[in-house]
């Protein structure tokens, strides 16, 4: 990449890998949130597993999967890599400073959040990836698609994961209220007429993409889809 | 000197030199005036120190009209103390109670090394600007001030960048100690006018090349440095800092 110097490892260059792949992993969750709500069709996960089992085996979200898988950990150790840069870059902290006379609490935790949301996603990829992809799902529907709707259903009867989810999405609301306008932001995005726009956005999204996950498990362990 | 009534306690930074490590200490102040600004608050207590033949408080301060930028102070864990817009000089000690206990700290980054007390040394951002915060004009006849025609609004928004008067505030206050208000409003004054045009993509590269090379931490817009701000600095010069460097780095054919 010669000519380009310095244009990753700096400061700002960082800060452009941090945006872009914070807003791709927006646009994945989109589809992802998108693609679950199908649940709510009550109609015993007869169009949800159609949805599934699409992504199973379409080869364009195949290599869309690892891209994102990459885009993820990009996120993850690039993230990493600026915490610790930037924990090096106070070695003497303050006795008393008062972050909240000026930001606001998720601003500053946004790698508690993330480390948060790690764990989770390890538990989650656990719960429903390893089985759709590996270790294989055990029964089939009425169309003979995999029955993944039938895995999530008995997953959730679990009270103990159903609040992990629920913790997890409480993260993520927060994460992406900080998240979405700062990658506008970073990405120099920032422009007067359309600053609002961009505001407001983000917090509808992160406000809808949070409840619509964190229904889901809901629903089904109170038995309100079946 | 002191003719009030306000009863402070004070835990200061005390710290040698940056060789040595500090530590807060206490000290009792009586009949402090609501009316003496904070600097002075603190030329009594040095006052007091001296007669008892300690050693006083060192600290920065130059004009204390609120324009130089020399004043520094992290008070009750804000940069120029509780009130929006204001340096420490321009703060007074009616904005604090009597009985109150007030905690003062130096700026704490890794660029910005103590010197003693609440004095850092702030170079860092000399030589920031000296990378690059500047335009390179051939001397001789100054020209018409109306050959250059400038809109209005873009005078002000460089005008309102150029208001930085360079204090590390916003370096002291944001969580990871980033200069990234700082060098973009020093980048911004310049890069708004006709006349940073010539160098604007050599100028951006550079000083953002030596902000890193000083240590300072990495902008996570949590927007703490445009709030503490004494001058108002606006986030969106970190913004168009950023397009410019894009710019620079993959439009630009200038490498630098």
């Amino acid at each position: 990449m010669s000519g380009f110097g310095n244009a990753f490892s700096s400061s700002i260059g960082k800060k452009f890998i941090m945006g872009a792949t914070g807003i791709f992993l927006v646009l994945f969750l989109i589809v992802h949130c998108g693609i679950n709500a199908l649940i709510f069709l009550d109609d015993q996960g007869l169009t949800f597993n159609i949805g599934a089992h699409f992504m199973a085996t379409n080869w364009i979200i195949r290599a869309g999967e690892v891209i994102l898988m990459l885009g993820l950990l990009v996120h993850i150790f690039q993230a990493l890599r600026l915490t610790l840069q930037n924990n090096k870059a106070r070695p003497v902290k303050y006795a008393v400073n008062d972050g909240k006379a000026n930001s606001k609490w998720y601003s500053r935790s946004m790698g508690l959040l993330g480390t948060l949301l790690l764990i989770f996603l390890v538990v989650h990829l656990k719960d429903f990836w390893v089985v759709s992809r590996f270790t294989g799902i055990p029964s089939v529907d009425a169309n003979g698609h995999e029955d993944l709707y039938a895995v999530m259903r008995d997953k959730f009867q679990d009270p103990v994961r159903v609040a992990v989810y629920l913790l997890a999405m409480v993260s993520l609301c927060y994460h992406l209220l900080h998240g979405f306008a700062s990658a506008f932001q970073t990405m120099g995005w920032n422009h007067s007429k359309y600053n609002g726009i961009i505001k407001s956005v983000g917090v509808w999204y992160s406000i809808i993409i949070s409840i619509v996950f964190a229904a889901m498990p809901l629903a089904f362990h109170f038995g309100l889809i079946k | 000197m002191s003719t009030g009534n306000m009863n402070l306690t004070l835990k200061v930074w005390r710290q040698k030199n940056n060789k040595t490590t500090g530590a807060l200490v206490d000290y009792k102040l009586a009949d402090i005036s609501p009316d003496m600004s904070f600097l002075e608050m603190f030329d009594v207590l040095n006052e007091q120190l001296i007669n008892k033949g300690e050693e006083p408080v060192v600290f920065d301060h130059d004009c204390r009209e609120g324009i130089c930028g020399m004043c520094s102070m992290f008070i009750n864990g804000r940069p120029h103390g509780p009130k929006d817009l204001v340096t420490t000089c321009q703060l007074h000690m009616r904005s604090f109670k009597d009985g109150d206990t007030i905690v003062v700290e130096p700026w704490r980054a890794a660029a910005f090394p103590v010197v003693k007390d609440l004095t850092v040394d702030r170079s860092a951002f000399d030589r920031v600007i000296a990378a690059g915060g500047f335009i390179s004009v051939n001397t001789g006849n100054a020209q018409d001030a109306n050959n250059l025609p400038i809109p209005k609004m873009q005078a002000d928004a460089a005008f309102e960048a150029a208001a930085c008067i360079g204090c590390g505030a916003c370096v002291a206050t944001c969580k990871n100690a980033s200069a990234m208000l700082f060098v973009s409003a020093k980048i911004s004054q310049l890069a708004l006018l006709p006349q940073g045009q010539p160098e604007r993509y050599r100028r951006v590269q550079s000083m953002v090349a030596q902000m890193d090379a000083e240590g300072f931490g990495n902008c996570t817009n949590t927007g703490a440095c445009e709030a503490e701000c004494p001058k108002g600095i606006s986030l969106e010069n970190i913004a168009r800092m950023n397009r410019d460097f894009a710019s620079a780095k993959f439009v630009s054919e200038e490498t630098v």
